[in-house]
């Protein structure tokens, strides 16, 4: 079966509609997939919730379809770095939930894994506990959170083979192979695809069970905080 | 004279025993780095990594290599990357021995406040609720006072919590303060700093 796309619009097809709930991949501007977040803003489909921690910056990553009000609630830990956001948030055009950033990776990952809700100690006597079921363990008091089962997962990798097994880099996996696990279909954008057997199996990141269709394309990686240290005098 | 931010972070990397993996939150806490010496310590970065490297020499940063303040850094020879939720199983397994981290307010209980403020700006809480529920020792490096003069170490804090009694140790400009029954117990005074000093800055109940 052949999983390889020509475009990132090529792989939404048939898949996207107006009021999905969306997983997608990356922390801050890092290991998001660029390009199907740039086709679905060429898409136009409307009213999608987004689980992602982030929601990118004014003009890059989820920010574009912010600009563009195709987003009508956000899943996130920390939307700090987008001014769009605020403003749209404020006047109430966007509905935003805070999750705890390991609550909204483990929900993501408990969805994969056909787990519909687990018990966390993170939030406990917060705002983030208001209307969640308690329960004690060991003397503890923990609060009920639920998977995330998305319509639809877009992320990005490094490197993935023609069957779908994926290979991250650095700190570009954080959030996709969470966000890749717990959607009905899967969307991956790499730098490139290489011949099944040219990976390693022992070090495959994510198996391609999880990958449904795949693009490869140019990243423009875009850097949110280029920070340096001097370089020491010879 | 109050200790200053780099006198702070080197008292707070007194805190950091060899063989810890340590979490170090942003501002302040992100100094103590440079301060651990010769001790072996693994620093995590939330957003997937144990074994954080200094920033990178100008022309060297990789825009797949970040850590949780979305600044460029570097890997080192023991570095290992994994996905974020592996990154908060560990954290919220226990695994990590210390987070170091800021704080608008601490309470006597060990309540923290460090997310939001009702009515301003609200930016998220990051991973701040994971690792305060999740980490071993949780101490807070802030000033003791906001710009107003007032007490940021209080009986009840005001602002919403981060998390609910989970603060072990206090380092603020003026000293180090343990939350203990009752309250806080003073562990020492910053240099030049009097005991009645601290206590007048702080409106908890010290015991």
């Amino acid at each position: 079966m052949n999983k390889i796309y020509g475009s990132a619009a090529e792989a939404l097809e048939g898949v996207l509609s107006d009021g999905m709930l969306i997983a997608a991949g990356g922390f801050g501007l890092c290991g998001i997939p660029e390009l199907l977040l740039q086709a679905i803003k060429d898409n136009g489909a409307k009213d999608l919730t987004f689980a992602s921690n982030n929601a990118g910056v004014d003009d890059f990553g989820i920010g574009i379809l912010l600009q563009s009000r195709q987003v009508k609630k956000m899943i996130s830990s920390y939307v700090g770095e987008n001014a769009e956001f605020m403003r749209q948030y404020l006047s109430g055009e966007l509905e935003l939930e805070f999750n705890p950033q390991g609550t909204l990776a483990e929900r993501m990952r408990a969805g994969g894994a056909g787990i519909p809700g687990f018990y966390t100690k993170t939030g406990v006597g917060t705002q983030i506990a208001e209307g969640k079921e308690v329960k004690q363990f060991g003397g503890e008091d923990y609060i009920l959170e639920e998977g995330i089962f998305a319509d639809l997962s877009i992320v990005k990798a490094w490197k993935a083979d023609d069957t779908g097994n994926l290979v991250f880099r650095k700190t570009a996996r954080n959030f996709n192979p969470p966000a890749a696990m717990c959607g009905k279909v899967c969307i991956v954008e790499v730098e490139e695809i290489v011949p099944r057997g040219s990976l390693d199996p022992d070090h495959i990141h994510l198996p391609g069970i999880y990958v449904h269709r795949i693009i490869q394309g140019e990243h423009e990686k875009r850097i949110e905080k280029v920070t340096t240290r001097q370089r020491e005098e010879a | 004279m109050p200790w200053d931010r780099d006198q702070m972070a080197a008292r707070a990397a007194e805190e950091l025993e060899d063989g810890m993996y340590v979490n170090l939150g942003i501002g302040i806490p992100t100094l103590v780095a440079n301060y651990v010496g010769d001790k072996d310590i693994t620093l995590q970065s939330e957003n997937g990594m144990l074994g954080m490297g200094p920033f990178p020499f100008e022309g060297e940063e990789d825009p797949d290599l970040i850590n949780a303040g979305k600044q460029t850094i570097t890997e080192l020879s023991r570095t290992a990357y994994f996905d974020s939720a592996m990154s908060f199983g560990m954290i919220r397994g226990g695994k990590i021995a210390a987070a170091i981290l800021g704080a608008m307010e601490v309470a006597e209980n060990g309540d923290l406040a460090n997310w939001m403020i009702p009515g301003k700006l609200v930016k998220g809480m990051g991973g701040a609720m994971d690792l305060v529920a999740g980490v071993k020792r949780v101490i807070v490096v802030m000033d003791h006072q906001n710009k107003a003069g007032e007490s940021k170490v209080l009986k009840e804090c005001t602002l919403p919590l981060t998390g609910k009694g989970v603060v072990d140790r206090i380092i603020t400009n003026l000293g180090v303060l343990d939350v203990v029954e009752g309250g806080l117990r003073i562990v020492e005074c910053a240099d030049g700093v009097t005991e009645d000093e601290l206590r007048a800055a702080t409106q908890a109940t010290i015991v």
